[in-house]
């Protein structure tokens, strides 16, 4: 997939991503086509530049963020499997995914989910949320509208809330047990077009 | 009376003061209407040239030549000690049943209301020997309305309903429209099965039946919900889908009813009146957003008159109410969307006071209306007009029963497709169950031309409104119990829940904008709302600068 004559998907890279994600062949056909029009260079990769020319992106709070997410560890560039991947975890999850233990955790499964959202917060990757980055995405999602010692207060309560073991910070299940009672399987899901 | 007031001491006095209190209201109420001009008593005095009020009210000591020293003019007053009256019933009522302990938990407040007019209503019948006062329509669409709806589009969640918007809609519109076709075209079949007794009621005036028929209440499905708590979604459904239905209620009946005047129906005719659910519809809304941006606006400027300004949103939103029922709009949709759309102008602009007062008045007066309109609507069933007829009316019953389960079957299955969140059978079976009739059912019938089997349609209707009060109002607690239906949450959400959701928001929201979909969160995110009202509120900003 380097080069431009190789864009069109092949078969069994389709099953592949389908069996990787779940995804159905129809809409992973859908995506690839979204995949080819933002990609701009017709490399088969997507940069950076490529989402920030998304306009509704652009305003998003947490777009800086969501656009990272996408990359994987200190590359500049994200395939098509890549963003498939990314975007599996926002697949809503199906009632007979729910009964099947037997295969390994899915990419949409609810931990997953979590830990996409976890992610986030976490920029170093200590497994930790500390203060300094609940602080920096609050004051992101918030605006200029709040003084840092009210955004002080709150980042402090919601520490104190979900942290258990007293190192004020919020580990990966701290923060599942806080968001036990959130429907977190229906808020993050998109139903994708067949 | 007395005799009732001694059996009723035996069962306990919290019961006796209870009754004592509604019967001595009654007594009250009774000798009342027993001075209402209506009847003529002959005139106590002993000379009849002293030249008497014969209207029936004025009553004097007769002294010759001297100053009257005690009078009681009754007819002066008349009209607002009445007023007061019933609603020192209804609010003494009210008092009665929360004080009772254990009644209100089993039994809703509207079946123990209507009741409470049944009782009021024999009384005064037995009185009087004649009907006592109807709700009248006009009373009731003009003032006894206006408070509920707007006590309910104040408080509307917001969110969750855009969120649901497309799927009130569905049910609201399209639902409806199903109820009205079919309960119409059936009860007609009807007629034709049965030409003995049916046999002069048209399709017509079967489908002007089925359009005022066929609408849930909001005002009784309201206090039915407000005392279950089932998970806020479900809710939001049917009272959204009660709220809007106003809409197509309002111009099927008026369409019908216009056909009905007209020699002859066209198929342009049909084609129009679909039309008017558009205008109707939109109307409303537009009305409604006028108003609301304009009290909006007013309440910018209300620092200096901070006392006042909770008057400004009754009057926006009643005026809202009034201009749309003046052009033949939805009242109930201007009302709703200027509630909505001054809110949270108003509670911005307004002061800590002036907000709570707002809250209080409103939450008052709705409280009263309603109490109002069941006792009226308990009341009014006793009356000498009625007409019986055991196939229309069971047929009636069931119909309406069986097509709202089958209307919500149907709509349901169809929107689940496009929904995130579907809605489970459990929620689907209190959907259908919760599709309680009301007030509004009443007073339409009443608006009818009269026509020989008016009164069957009377009758009917109120049977109708007694059922679904009464069998559906009182079952549907258990039912809710037994089925595990979900409830809602109790307490508030945590502040990290709340920050954690909205960070889920922002990056779902996101995600959709990679995706290129424009689901639920483009339109949900915030940015592109606020920006939106701060647009158009600069309009009206602007243009009323140029003036």
């Amino acid at each position: 997939m380097g080069s431009k004559a190789s864009t069109l998907l092949r078969e069994e890279e389709i099953e592949e991503i389908k069996k990787e994600t779940g995804f159905s062949h129809s809409q992973i056909t859908r995506l690839y086509s979204r995949f080819t029009s933002l990609d701009k260079g017709e490399n088969g990769t997507l940069s950076r530049e490529d989402f920030q020319r998304i306009p509704e992106l652009a305003i998003n709070p947490l777009g800086d963020r969501i656009i990272n997410a996408f990359f994987p560890e200190g590359e500049d560039q994200v395939n098509f499997r890549g963003f498939m991947r990314i975007l599996a975890h926002f697949r809503p999850i199906e009632d007979n995914e729910k009964k099947s233990v037997a295969v390994s955790e899915p990419l949409n499964s609810r931990t997953n989910k979590l830990l996409f959202a976890f992610r986030l917060y976490d920029l170093d990757r200590d497994d930790k949320i500390s203060r300094e980055e609940l602080l920096q995405v609050l004051r992101m999602m918030v605006g200029v509208n709040i003084s840092d010692d009210q955004l002080g207060s709150i980042a402090d309560r919601t520490i104190q809330e979900a942290d258990t073991n007293g190192d004020n910070s919020i580990s990966f299940n701290e923060f599942i047990k806080v968001l036990e009672k959130v429907d977190v399987e229906q808020k993050m899901s998109i139903r994708f077009l067949h | 009376l007395y005799l009732l007031v001694r059996r009723k001491k035996n069962h306990g006095s919290r019961m006796t003061a209870q009754w004592t209190l509604s019967l001595l209201l009654s007594a009250c109420l009774f000798r009342a209407s027993c001075s209402a001009p209506a009847i003529p008593r002959p005139p106590r005095s002993l000379h009849p040239v002293r030249g008497f009020n014969n209207s029936g009210g004025s009553l004097s000591v007769d002294l010759p030549m001297a100053l009257r020293v005690f009078s009681v003019d009754y007819h002066h007053v008349q009209a607002p000690f009445e007023i007061v009256l019933w609603i020192m019933l209804a609010s003494l009522a009210k008092l009665g049943f929360h004080w009772s302990g254990r009644l209100p938990a089993v039994v809703p407040e509207s079946c123990l209301l209507i009741m409470v007019g049944l009782l009021v209503g024999g009384v005064i019948y037995g009185v009087r020997h004649s009907a006592p006062p109807t709700l009248s329509a006009d009373a009731f669409f003009l003032f006894l309305l206006p408070p509920i709806v707007l006590d309910a589009g104040y408080f509307l969640p917001g969110r969750l309903f855009f969120e649901n918007l497309g799927t009130i809609l569905w049910y609201a519109v399209v639902g409806t429209l199903w109820n009205v076709l079919g309960i119409g075209l059936s009860l007609y079949s009807l007629c034709l099965l049965a030409p003995g007794s049916l046999g002069d009621i048209s399709l017509l005036h079967c489908l002007l039946f089925g359009s005022l028929i066929a609408a849930v209440d909001p005002v009784a499905v309201l206090s039915v919900f407000q005392e279950m708590h089932v998970n806020e979604q479900l809710r939001i459904l049917v009272f959204g889908e009660s709220l809007l239905n106003d809409a197509v209620t309002v111009v099927l009946y008026k369409l019908f009813e216009s056909f009905l005047r007209m020699p002859s129906v066209s198929g342009l005719d049909v084609l129009l009146g679909g039309c008017r659910v558009l205008v109707v519809g939109m109307g409303g809304l537009f009305v409604g957003l006028f108003f609301g941006l304009i009290a909006a606006l007013t309440s910018r400027f209300t620092s200096g008159a901070q006392v006042i300004a909770p008057l400004f949103v009754f009057l926006y939103s009643y005026l809202s109410y009034l201009t749309s029922e003046m052009l033949h709009l939805s009242g109930i949709m201007a009302i709703v969307t200027c509630a909505v759309t001054m809110k949270q102008y108003v509670e911005a602009n307004v002061s800590e006071r002036s907000n709570t007062s707002i809250q209080y008045f409103l939450k008052m007066w709705s409280s009263v209306s309603e109490t109002l309109i069941f006792i009226f609507l308990g009341v009014s069933t006793i009356q000498d007009v009625h007409m019986w007829s055991w196939p229309f009316v069971c047929s009636t019953l069931l119909l309406c029963l069986v097509w709202r389960a089958t209307g919500v079957l149907l709509l349901t299955a169809v929107v689940n497709k496009l929904r995130r969140n579907t809605v489970t059978f459990r929620d689907q079976f209190i959907i259908a169950y919760g599709g309680l009739r009301g007030a509004i059912c009443f007073s339409l019938v009443f608006l009818i031309d009269d026509f020989p089997k008016k009164r069957l349609f009377i009758t009917t209707t109120i049977v109708v409104i007694l059922f679904t009060v009464f069998v559906q109002g009182m079952t549907i607690k258990p039912l809710v119990e037994l089925l595990d239906v979900k409830k809602e949450k109790g307490a508030l959400p945590s502040v990290s829940e709340e920050i954690h959701s909205r960070l889920i928001d922002h990056l779902l929201a996101g995600i959709e904008d990679v995706v290129g979909y424009w689901g639920q969160h483009y339109w949900k995110d915030r940015s592109v709302f606020t920006h939106f009202v701060c647009v158009c509120v600069c309009v009206c900003v602007c243009v009323h600068l140029e003036f």
